[in-house]
């Protein structure tokens, strides 16, 4: 051991495929620091959530991937699981689980033992989320919104060291957007977290992302504080979209003008 | 706004009366079979049923008889069936994620039944086994080997459970197709023999078969059970499963391993008995959740409490005639659970 080792999540020339078809071909990830929330942008079939699958263990992956020093591609998933999660894009619909019970089975999932001594944390999980209210509701009653906030519980109650959410706030209305995003950002602060989200809205990724990442091709095509990052030159190559970036209220606002 | 209760302290009073639905289904199924025992054609007075039942001696030999080899067994024969069969039902709902998966309709009674005819109809024998045990062997070896074929599939990349659910429902129509080629050529005799074997009855029972059956619930269940939070997890989607950490496939397989043994042993000591195995785990959902802790037992309690009752059932409905109880499950057992159906709908809505 020599110098203090590096803190956050970073990966090295990955490969994935989708079938045959290669979607990342050797991409790095700059280190993404704790604390910060990384929001990855990049147009339909940038390879946005094929990454996110990638870094979590959930599909194959040739590369490197370091989280706070330790190269983690190799380990299992189980194990992989106890320091990254990965919050999938789509909401549970068919689970007749409460909420209460559906973090609880996420702290307890992937763990030998019956023991019920994750009860205490789920309660934190709920109360940060302003979810107590709702811990007896059944998971299906529930809105897209609440939904979301759940399973974001579900990911805090592992305790993890870094967030990997896929679209977290499709679907959802502004409010809930909003809400979801705050909390995020409120829980990578307090708990120093790696958080690397995925989002479609620039809009959202200009107002919440301390450093964005632009996936084009299964390339990272930039990287950056957002209002460094997300320009005009930058919309028409990757997005192929006519838009302005001015400022609006003091924030970094985005006007379309078409596609080119 | 009123201070809420703990959550914590909320969680363990549903989970406290959640046990206590558990324990409501095993007396109501410890009655079950009491009443069972005492149901025949032959008539027994109550004390005198308890008199054979501690001194079987102390009677005439054709009493003890009726009670020890004919109610009893069968009585308890309707128990662990039914149970083995929800066991693996619910398991097979949870790890395929489809709510109609049992061993009826994924084809593992159907492949049994072909077993079964082969060796009715055709004399097909697995070498060594003795007599009495021919056609229950056959049946067994090929519902395992419906469900190996499954779980080849699961585990083939790429086959997802859509498909696997498609092509267990097409098992089901070759394998009848098969059994009905069978039918068409058999002897007046031997048809009879197997649309009886079809039908299922608990007739077949015996002290060894229940002996067997016992031995495979005693390992399955507890085994199931250690597995409970992953397939909680599981319901929340395959995904969300994997990035807590549940290996999935893995599951999926020993769930399948399971399932095979379960619903192979059930339908070959007994014939086709179905929705036992779709019905049950749906009651026992609506009665305790989806927590698998308390549903995998439930499911089993409701699944022998069912088939106790539709034991019971059997003797009863017609004077005299004993029903083959698997036309019973199927009579009772549906608009049973329409009846529940309709009544979470109207409650939910």
């Amino acid at each position: 051991m020599n110098a203090a080792p590096e803190s956050g999540l970073r990966a090295e020339s990955l490969h994935m495929r989708y079938g045959a078809q290669p979607v990342l071909r050797g991409l790095s990830l700059p280190l993404l620091a704790p604390g910060r929330v990384h929001v990855l942008i990049g147009p339909n079939a940038a390879g946005k959530s094929t990454l996110l699958r990638g870094l979590a263990g959930l599909q194959a992956a040739r590369g490197r991937v370091w989280l706070d020093g330790e190269d983690i591609a190799g380990w299992l998933p189980a194990r992989r699981a106890r320091r990254l999660v990965y919050l999938p894009q789509s909401l549970p619909t068919r689970t007749g689980l409460a909420v209460f019970e559906a973090v609880l089975s996420a702290a307890m999932a992937g763990r030998g033992g019956q023991g019920e001594d994750a009860l205490a944390s789920v309660e934190s999980a709920l109360r940060r989320l302003g979810l107590l209210a709702l811990a007896d509701r059944p998971l299906a009653s529930l809105s897209g919104g609440q939904r979301q906030l759940v399973g974001l519980a579900q990911a805090l109650v592992r305790r993890p060291r870094a967030l990997l959410l896929d679209e977290p706030t499709s679907a959802l209305d502004l409010y809930h957007q909003h809400l979801v995003l705050d909390r995020v950002r409120h829980e990578a602060r307090a708990q120093d977290l790696v958080v690397l989200a995925v989002l479609h809205d620039l809009h959202l990724a200009l107002a919440c992302a301390d450093q964005v990442l632009v996936l084009d091709g299964g390339m990272l095509a930039a990287a950056g504080p957002p209002g460094q990052v997300i320009d005009a030159a930058l919309l028409a190559r990757v997005y192929r979209v006519d838009a302005a970036i001015g400022l609006l209220a003091g924030r970094p606002a985005l006007a379309v003008a078409g596609a080119l | 706004m009123k201070q809420p209760e703990s959550a914590v302290a909320h969680y363990q009073r549903r989970r406290r009366r959640r046990l206590a639905l558990l324990a409501a289904l095993a007396l109501a199924l410890i009655a079950s079979v009491a009443l069972d025992v005492a149901t025949g054609p032959s008539g027994m007075a109550v004390e005198r049923l308890l008199q054979i039942l501690r001194d079987p001696g102390s009677v005439p030999r054709v009493e003890a008889v009726i009670v020890w080899n004919v109610r009893l067994p069968y009585a308890l024969m309707a128990v662990l069936v039914g149970a083995a069969l929800a066991l693996a039902g619910v398991e097979m709902q949870t790890v395929l994620d489809n709510p109609l998966a049992s061993p009826f309709t994924l084809g593992v009674s159907a492949a049994a039944a072909l077993g079964a005819a082969l060796a009715i109809v055709l004399g097909l024998a697995l070498p060594g086994v003795p007599p009495a045990y021919v056609v229950a062997a056959n049946a067994f070896v090929f519902a395992l080997a419906s469900v190996a074929l499954l779980y080849l599939l699961a585990l083939w990349r790429g086959f997802g459970v859509e498909s696997l659910v498609l092509f267990g429902i097409a098992l089901v129509f070759s394998f009848n197709a098969l059994v009905a080629l069978l039918q068409f050529v058999a002897s007046q005799d031997t048809l009879q023999q197997l649309v009886f074997w079809t039908l299922g009855s608990l007739a077949r029972a015996s002290w060894d078969k229940l002996a067997i059956l016992a031995a495979v619930l005693a390992l399955c269940l507890p085994l199931a059970w250690r597995q409970s939070w992953a397939m909680t997890a599981l319901t929340l989607g395959e995904d969300r499963a994997r990035s807590f950490g549940v290996p999935v496939g893995r599951l999926r397989a020993a769930a399948l391993l399971r399932i095979s043994l379960l619903s192979g042993v059930a339908v070959a000591f007994v014939g086709t008995i179905g929705f036992v195995g779709l019905v049950a785990p749906h009651i026992a959902r609506m009665l305790v959740g989806e927590d698998h802790r308390v549903l995998l037992p439930a499911s089993a309690l409701a699944g022998a409490l069912i088939l106790s009752m539709a034991s019971v059932a059997s003797k009863t409905l017609i004077d005299g005639v004993l029903v083959p109880v698997g036309i019973v499950t199927s009579l009772v057992g549906i608009p049973f659970f329409l009846a529940i159906v309709a009544r979470t709908r109207k409650a939910s809505a």
